[in-house]
């Protein structure tokens, strides 16, 4: 069985924001490959609308102390504030330094970058919103994505695109490197490095409705999970509040930024009702909730089950400037103009808030004490930091994937010389190809398509924006039936040259391994934060669950170990806007 | 729901000599998408069927293909619009991988032989560079490019002289050239205007059409050849 053996030293899995930033910070100091699924401008950071946050205090005063409250309330009090400050702190360097890289933000008429106001970010701690979030348009990620990936360019970053990433080594105490498949070939090859940097995104594809791509499986996650290390705060799903209704295609929070309102059955301007200060730009997992206790107390548009994002009375122009791309879609998905007619929204997911432990240096931990793994690192959606804690502003993850992406970068660059060279066995690389082999000649019943179907929905039904131990019960059987069911999968596809069947058959492998975590982690946390609301617990717990989850797979089981919120600045109080 | 027959046009290196056209029926509601009945067939008639996609809205450049004769977007077009029967094949002038792939490598060269990456050498202000409203919106078209290889596919230029540049990357170097904040027009110039660059473009606006973003890229490409004038820059 033929491999193709590289060697470097740094292997960064994923081409969004985290990995990109990275790759630009370690392509001075050695050599760096990134591996993508897809071509490196075709990851999901493209589809990122709003902005990105940084206390630039171009429209009107702000400060980087502000937004560090706001994202600290916002989190509900789980996010670690060192890491918080951190961001917040490096925010207006980095915006800056995206402006010196080429990305073209929206200007002011002084020319400078423009900002507008965005969910949960305020002026003195609270008092009102204020204009943080830095755009371009409603089309921010593709204008940094585009700005960083030509930048990578530029300095010569090596590329291997339409790789598929199967396995991260992690052996002997550290990284050793990853085996990936050439998509186009299907033919294997082993990276051996002395670092290796998951980029790896998001994994909002365990639900049905949903704001993210058909790429976000988190299998890095999954892969890392089977081998032992632990999964952070993966309870923790953000629901986006407003996604096209049936379609999940998200409208921005800029929308309400720029003044757009929800409305109920009744023409109600609910959200004054639910957050008297802050009203429509009140944190995402608030006005989820309000979204679907409007529909279940009737007041859904006709009696159904979705409430109208009202832009009717926004200037066309401002909608036409600063909102194209959202106009496009509900012209092209929904056939209506944004700016004559209402806009039919329900939750969708749309961000993880749980992942791969991570210090604030991007250096992966290996369990409740913070103990590392050494060679190996995490940025970006796939990371858990923790700066978004039980639930992310809007603006902050655009921000967090730069922010901690460089910083990763760094602390590579800083470690490599006392990192040995990675070595992947082949024994490894040989149950890759059993794996491959196994799954390519399957010939049970059962449809991949069908299984991640029932998944989605199961997931949609009993773990989504409200949870009660009952459904999260009824769902922990079903994934038992799901797991039974995918043991019995058939494949058609037997090539071995661009076989989407087979990496999807291993995506799904990894969906489910995901959702079994976030169904047992949201089962033990009998409370309500964030985005994590047990409506047979509906408060917040201090006392008892003010701690960070970390699911670990010990001998075919889920055990968990927690480990407590570093606490600095801000003590806890209610959340109230 | 209706039922509509996508008849689509199939290759597998491994095992087919030559391409063929198979038919499918799918079943489909008015609103959903293109995109929507190939996943349906992928996942429950034949799990072979291969394409490219990913973010599903119209974003991330990969389902570009060609729909009834013309290069769309599988998850931006409707089937509402289409006929009940639909005709789907790879994109032209590249090289097919596998049923609906094709080889964009070609394509993606040719962006980078325009320098698509901002060039400016001063020392850098401690704040952004300013730069006005009006300079930021000239470059929005060019910007919302999301490589998606329609325009190229569709061009006759590049039918005939596969050296092309093609529109595509002209509009990269548009981006660049038109920035306020970028430091190196000549060395751009030089690398459009040769034998298959800028001036081979003879305005037929194919690309235009087919552009799922709707960018004008040929008045760009104008735009381009009036500067290059003014700047003495005819071959
Ligand atoms: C519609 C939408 C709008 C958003 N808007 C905003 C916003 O306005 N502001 C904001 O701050 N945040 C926003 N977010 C969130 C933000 O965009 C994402 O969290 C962020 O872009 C994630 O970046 P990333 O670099 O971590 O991952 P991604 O950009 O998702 O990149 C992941 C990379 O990993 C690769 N990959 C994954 N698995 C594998 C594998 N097995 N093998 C090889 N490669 C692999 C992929 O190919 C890809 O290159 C939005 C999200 C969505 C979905
Ligand atoms: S210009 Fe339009 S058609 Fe051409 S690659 Fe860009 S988005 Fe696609
Ligand atoms: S799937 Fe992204 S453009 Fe169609």
């Amino acid at each position: 069985m033929e491999v193709i053996v590289h060697n470097y030293d740094t292997v960064i899995i994923g081409s969004g924001l985290a990995g990109l930033r990275a790759a630009l910070e370690t392509t001075a100091t050695g050599s760096v490959a990134v591996l993508a699924k897809l071509y490196p401008t075709r990851c999901h950071s493209t589809a990122a609308q709003g902005g990105i946050a940084a206390a630039l205090g171009n429209e009107e005063p702000d400060s980087p102390e502000w937004h560090f409250y706001d994202t600290v309330k916002g989190s509900d009090f789980l996010g670690d504030q060192d890491a918080i400050e951190v961001m917040c702190e490096d925010a207006v360097r980095t915006v800056v330094e995206l402006e010196h890289m080429g990305v073209p933000f929206s200007r002011t008429p002084e020319g400078k970058i423009a900002q507008r106001r965005f969910g949960g970010h305020t002026r003195e701690f609270g008092a009102a919103p204020v204009r943080r979030a830095c755009y371009s348009a409603d089309r921010t990620g593709h204008a940094i994505v585009f700005a960083l990936y030509e930048q990578c360019m530029l300095k010569g970053v090596q590329f291997f695109s339409e790789f598929h990433v199967l396995d991260i080594v992690v052996e002997e105490g550290r990284c050793q490197g990853v085996i990936a498949m050439e998509i186009k070939t299907g033919k294997l090859h082993a990276f051996q490095a002395k670092a290796t940097l998951v980029a790896s995104g998001g994994y909002g594809r365990v639900f049905k409705t949903t704001s993210n791509a058909l790429a976000s499986t988190g299998d890095c996650l999954g892969m890392l999970f089977n081998r032992g290390l632990p999964l952070e705060d993966m309870e923790f799903f953000q629901f986006h509040p407003t996604g096209i209704y049936g379609l999940g295609i998200l409208i921005t929070e800029g929308a309400r930024g720029e003044g757009g309102v929800l409305r109920n059955s009744k023409g109600e301007r609910f959200m004054e009702r639910y957050a008297p200060t802050i009203k429509d730009l009140a944190p995402r997992d608030m006005v989820s909730r309000a979204i679907l206790t409007e529909i279940r107390e009737g007041r859904g548009i006709d009696g159904r089950d979705y409430v109208y994002l009202d832009l009717t009375h926004v200037p066309r122009k401002n909608i036409e400037e600063r909102l194209p791309e959202i106009s496009s879609f509900c012209k092209i998905y929904l056939g209506i103009d944004p700016a004559e007619e209402p806009i039919p929204v329900l939750p969708t997911a749309h961000y993880a808030m749980g992942g791969i432990p991570t210090d604030v240096d991007g250096r992966v931990l290996r369990d409740e004490k913070g103990v590392t793994v050494e060679g190996l690192y995490a940025a970006g959606e796939c990371a858990c930091v923790s700066v978004h804690g039980a639930n992310r502003l809007g603006c902050n993850s655009l921000l967090d994937t730069v922010v901690f992406g460089r910083r990763a970068g760094k602390a590579i660059n800083k470690e490599l010389n006392g990192l040995k060279q990675g070595s992947i066995k082949k024994e490894l690389i040989n149950q890759v190809f059993e794996e491959i082999d196994r799954l390519i000649n399957s010939k049970g019943t059962e449809k991949i398509g069908k299984i991640r179907k029932q998944l989605q929905q199961k997931m949609m039904e009993h773990c989504s924006v409200f949870r009660t131990e009952e459904h999260l019960k009824m769902l922990i059987d079903e994934l038992k039936d799901i797991k039974e069911r995918y043991r019995d999968i058939g494949l058609k596809d037997t090539s071995g040259a661009f076989n989407t069947e087979l990496l999807e058959a291993i995506e799904l492998g990894h969906l489910i391994t995901l959702s079994e975590v976030i169904a047992h982690s949201a089962l033990r946390r009998t409370e309500s934060r964030g985005a994590h609301y047990r409506e047979d617990f509906p408060k917040r717990d201090d006392e008892n669950w003010l701690k960070h989850t970390l699911a670990f797979k010990k001998s075919g089981a889920i055990e968990f170990a927690y480990k407590p919120v570093r606490i600095t600045k801000f003590q806890p109080q209610e959340r109230k806007y | 729901m209706k039922r509509y027959i996508f008849r689509i046009k199939r290759f597998n290196p491994e095992t087919d000599q030559a391409p063929y056209w198979q038919n499918f029926e799918v079943k489909l509601e008015p609103m959903e998408r293109l995109l929507d009945g190939l996943l349906r067939i992928k996942e429950e008639q034949d799990g072979s069927l291969t394409f490219r996609r990913s973010c599903a809205h119209g974003i991330c450049g990969s389902c570009a293909m060609k729909i009834n004769g013309r290069n769309r977007l599988a998850c931006q077009t409707l089937i509402k619009d289409m006929p009940e029967t639909v005709e789907i094949e790879p994109l032209e002038a590249y090289p097919v991988i596998k049923d609906l792939v094709v080889d964009m490598e070609p394509f993606f060269s040719k962006n980078e032989e325009v320098m698509p990456y901002l060039i400016n050498n001063d020392p850098p202000p401690d704040r952004e560079r300013l730069q006005s409203p009006d300079d930021q919106q000239r470059l929005v078209e060019s910007i919302t490019c999301i490589m998606c290889g329609s325009c190229t596919s569709a061009c006759p230029v590049y039918w005939s002289d596969r050296q092309y540049l093609g529109p595509s990357a002209l509009l990269k170097a548009f981006r660049f050239i038109f920035d306020t904040r970028d430091r190196a027009t000549e060395e751009r110039l030089k690398r459009i205007i040769h034998s298959h660059g800028l001036w081979r473009c003879h305005s037929i606006y194919n690309c235009v059409e087919v552009c799922p973003k709707e960018i004008d890229i040929t008045s760009h490409i104008a735009a381009l050849k009036r500067f290059a004038l003014r700047n003495r820059l005819k071959p």
